[in-house]
């Protein structure tokens, strides 16, 4: 069995180091017709640009993206810099240069690589896949009869912040930065799914399309492994399910779909704040223009943010968002498990979090309430500031930055639910409504809690659910995402996530549970 | 200002520091030569198996003492000087008190066998036995072979412990079936089953004769009144643990095998109070053995000093029974009493359903002729203390524990709920007619 683990993490690596190969090799050429086909679909106006394309691209071979990506982000940003100077804004090219370069690439493929998209798929995804089932699927037997398995989380390199921990850390961190920052590097990869993109969407895969493909082979293989290490727990399984469910359905499938149908590209699920761009103007315009469903999708969305979430939380606790349905959550759920124990317990860091998320949330707040009233007010600006500069900050720092980068880049070092403690401004939203309307709460059992600390080491929104439960008191936190990883993990039947009548949801005791101390009546009274 | 000074910083003396800070304003010291700061002991399994490290262990963050004012001092309490109300402490300047809380807890017990000093061999209580486990058996090629001697709650921890590790463990029990002292047949036997599954070689009726040492004065092997020989490197005596109060031999402090103390923990001597495992009542309350070295009888014991120590003078007055423990991958808890069949009384009957395939049971223990509910031992399956205490309050019979028992799940959602098998079965044995209600939200938080 350990054999075949480890020639199942060998093909694993094979197919992860092939992957990332790809950022760095293949052949590019730009022809002429495709140059032509950029210039119109991009509507370019700039013949600086068009000469330097011209010269320094067009008809040559490229050895790898690092040759070519070059030679266009200068171009472009010596042509914008000329026209600016001369004051020729209608020549000024406004896609960002390394998106250009993402465009122009996507054109340029040829060799190997590009004809043969199934063989590379199988080298890449194929080999990472069966790479990691074989690792995975042999704990059936090795992990032996049903129960907790936390055996030496502490003493494995990977997942005590180890040197794998780390290399894992910069890992996801550099692939984030070219998904968001460098995505011309991201070509490679965009060929490989472009069969599967065409099947559904119609249209070749762009880096997003790579993400979300990614996101949901991920999630699959790895929801393998939770299956198998909870399976004496039907909570998690069917929790599990259902964030797999939605992530492949209703974030994947469901949206490419749509656009083959000539549909607006839309996440049901995806609520408000946290979908941030829900209510900028190129959206709204987007929807307003597509029909009866772009007006569904506005109705809903509406809906689903003011409705559908806090009623929901009022019923089930913020859980059936977060830990039920989320795709944030559910990448966090699946691929971060193994690290769920770095989340820090300390009460600085509570601090910290209630500050940070909380201000999130208040920033994107603010900035849709700048963008709405530009959008009515037909006006760029409000009291002086320009909307679009809010939007691309939150964007940058929020949208990008702080969900992506950090909030699965930090997996590894820092927990796995980075963004969904410190930055999800949706998760700042339904943690009031649990926190002070909902019927959900961690219930502690009487007195039966020893103190072991099992719960707050392995809570990943980093609640010290050990200082509730040693106290008898029910754990009510805006925080807690409801993974119900503490109640698996304590070994004496303290802890129960449930829902129930709002009062006496907060017992604040003083004498525990089977200490008839008179007083204990009358200072516990709730 | 008063000076409150316990000593031990356990859960018992932890909880009685933490609870007499609410009430006042008192001067405290907490002193224990074991650990700077409090941790569960209950939770040093869990550092060696690699689930948590140590640091998990310590419930409060360092800086939580100084914003109590709670003084913490590293140190070990030589003797005790009532005359004076003075401590002396070993290599330290005396610490003079105005009342004095003894919570030392235990230390394992050691039964005289020969070799039971020799490196290598200790029992699992202290920070520094968990130390001397990660130094004697950090893995299965420093140690070939453990050997634990007895069969108790820590011996199995101890046996889990060292399989998590892959270390062969041979599991010396002296009764004829794991832990038949407290637990009914079926449920013991379910045990010895799932020590087996775990690879233990578990060997029942087997008592320890020698530990035998090798050249470098380390256990190599142990002898046992089967006549057979184990040949290992590490040897665990989890036979039970007993009162660390060598230290107050001299001390005027009345003593039997812990500290004596009537039912407001007051010792002999005035302004000293014993609570926890240390503590040994006058005279047992209940079915309650006089000593109970129990987690949660000894944050009771603090709860309780705390209010006497502040001026209220209160019993100790523990409620019902509970206790709950974990064999291996089986949650085991109990509400009220369940005797096992060597020790209970001649009205105490048992009924006991156990799962076809999975390792899940519970026993019911009831009065054979009022039918009055006595207590339930429950294996793989999760119950409320709340309903169960609520239960044995209101004396409930038997019959109405089994048409309510769904009420008193714990297990979490989504699981498989085995009442209506329990209830059917229940029915069959004695001849009832009960329809288990359905679980209702109202009543469990109504009565809760």
């Amino acid at each position: 069995m350990k054999t075949i683990k480890n020639i199942g993490l060998i093909i694993f690596l094979i197919g992860l180091g092939i992957f990332t190969s790809l950022i760095f090799i293949g052949e590019f050429e730009f022809s002429q017709e495709s140059l032509d086909q950029v210039i119109s679909e991009k509507g370019i106006k700039s013949e600086i640009f068009i000469d330097a394309l011209k010269k320094n691209v067009v008809g040559k071979e490229f050895e790898g993206m690092l040759a070519l990506s070059p030679k266009i982000t200068s171009a472009l940003e010596t042509a914008n810099q000329q026209h600016r100077k001369n004051k020729e804004y209608k020549k000024v090219i406004y896609t960002a240069p390394h998106d250009m370069a993402a465009f122009i690439a996507k054109k340029s493929g040829s060799g190997f690589i590009v004809n043969n998209k199934g063989l590379m798929w199988f080298l890449t995804f194929g080999l990472g896949i069966i790479g990691a089932l074989m690792f995975i699927v042999p704990n059936i037997i090795l992990l032996g009869a049903k129960g907790i398995k936390n055996d030496g989380i502490y003493h494995e390199n990977a997942t005590d912040r180890g040197w794998i921990a780390w290399f894992v850390f910069i890992f996801l961190i550099s692939f984030y930065l070219i998904l968001y920052f460098r995505s011309e590097y991201a070509v490679n990869w965009t060929y490989l799914l472009d069969p599967i993109s065409e099947s559904l969407s119609g249209n070749p895969a762009g880096h997003w399309f790579v993400y979300g493909f990614m996101y949901c082979v991920v999630m699959l293989v790895m929801a393998v492994r939770m299956y198998i290490k909870y399976r004496h727990n039907m909570y998690q399984m069917v929790r599990t399910t259902s964030v797999l469910f939605f992530q492949i359905v209703f974030a994947f499938l469901i949206p490419e779909i749509m656009v083959r149908l000539q549909m607006p590209y839309y996440d049901f699920k995806n609520a408000f704040p946290l979908d941030y761009d829900f209510f900028f103007s190129w959206n709204l315009r987007e929807l307003m223009a597509s029909g009866g469903i772009g007006l569904f999708i506005l109705v809903w969305g509406i809906v689903l943010t003011l409705v559908i979430v806090p009623v929901m939380v009022y019923f089930f606790g913020k859980r059936w968002y977060c830990s039920w349905v989320c795709g944030c959550g559910g990448l966090a759920e699946t691929l971060g498990d193994p690290y769920r124990q770095h989340s820090s317990k300390s009460l600085l860091s509570w601090k910290i979090e209630r500050w940070l998320v909380h201000g999130v949330l208040l920033f994107a707040l603010v900035m849709t309430g700048l963008t709405l009233y530009s959008f009515f007010a037909e006006s760029g600006t409000v009291l002086g500031i320009k909307t679009q500069n809010v939007q691309n900050t939150y964007s940058l720092l929020i949208g990008s930055f702080f969900a992506g980068v950090i909030g699965t880049g930090f997996y590894p070092i820092f927990g796995n639910r980075v963004w969904c403690r410190f930055g999800c401004p949706l998760a700042a939203y339904l943690g009031f409504v649990q926190r002070f309307k909902s019927r959900f709460r961690i219930t502690t059992n009487g007195g039966q809690c020893i103190s072991c600390g099992n719960c707050s080491t392995y809570c990943e929104q980093g609640i010290d659910v050990r200082a509730y439960a040693q106290k008898g008191e029910n754990i009510v936190r805006s925080s807690c995402v409801g993974c119900g990883v503490c109640s698996a993990v304590c070994p004496r039947g303290v802890l129960k996530l449930e829902n129930g009548p709002e009062k006496g949801r907060v017992n604040p005791t003083q004498v525990l549970l089977g200490n008839d101390v008179d007083l204990m009546e009358l200072v516990n009274k709730r | 200002m008063e000076h409150i000074v316990i000593i031990g910083n356990g859960i018992s003396g932890v909880t009685a520091a933490r609870h007499i800070r609410k009430l006042s304003d008192k001067k405290i010291t907490l002193i224990s030569a074991e650990s700077e700061y409090f941790f569960s002991r209950t939770a040093l399994m869990y550092v060696y198996m690699g689930h948590m490290k140590f640091e998990h262990t310590q419930p409060y963050e360092n800086w939580f003492w100084k914003k109590n004012r709670i003084e913490l001092v590293n140190a070990y309490v030589e003797s005790v000087n009532h005359s004076e109300k003075k401590l002396h402490l070993k290599g330290s300047s005396d610490i003079l008190y105005d009342k004095l809380i003894i919570a030392t807890g235990s230390k394992p017990n050691k039964f005289g066998w020969p070799g039971q000093d020799l490196e290598g061999v200790q029992g699992l209580y202290s920070k520094q036995d968990l130390e001397g486990v990660e130094k004697y058996a950090p893995d299965n090629k420093a140690c070939n072979r453990a050997v634990i001697v007895g069969g108790g709650l820590i011996g199995i921890e101890l046996a889990e412990m060292l399989r998590s590790r892959d270390i062969p463990v041979t599991f010396l029990v002296r009764e004829d079936s794991f832990w038949n002292v407290v637990l009914p047949s079926g449920e013991s036997k379910m045990i010895n089953e799932h020590i087996i599954e775990h690879h233990i070689d578990l060997r029942l009726s087997t008592n320890l004769v020698e530990i035998i040492p090798g050249e470098n004065g380390k256990a190599k092997a142990v002898t046992t009144d089967k006549g057979d020989t184990i040949a290992c490197d590490f040897v665990g005596l989890t036979a039970g643990v007993s009162p660390n109060i060598n230290f107050l031999n001299e001390s005027g402090i009345e003593l039997g095998r812990g500290v004596k103390v009537n039912r407001f923990l007051e010792t002999n001597i005035k302004d000293i109070y014993a609570i926890g495992d240390c503590a040994e009542q006058d005279e047992a309350i209940g079915n309650r053995r006089p000593i109970e070295a129990v987690w949660y009888t000894g944050r009771m014991m603090g709860e309780t000093v705390a209010q006497t120590i502040c001026g209220d003078k209160t019993e100790y007055k523990p409620g019902h029974w509970f206790n709950s423990a974990k064999f291996l991958d089986i949650e085991y808890q109990t509400y009220g009493w369940v005797f096992s069949e060597n020790i209970k009384k001649d009205f105490e009957e048992h009924f006991h359903w156990r799962h076809s395939k999975e390792k899940i049971c519970i026993t019911v223990a009831y009065h054979s002729e009022t039918k009055k509910f006595l207590g339930i031992n429950t294996f793989g399956i999760r119950m409320r203390h709340e309903i169960f205490n609520s239960w044995l309050t209101e004396n409930r019979d038997v019959d109405y524990v089994m048409e309510y028992l769904k009420d008193a799940n714990f297990d979490p959602e989504f699981y498989t709920q085995y009442e209506s098998d329990i209830v059917s079965k229940f029915n069959l044995e004695l001849g009832t007619t009960i329809i288990p209600k359905k679980k209702s939200l109202k009543r469990i938080f109504n009565s809760a």
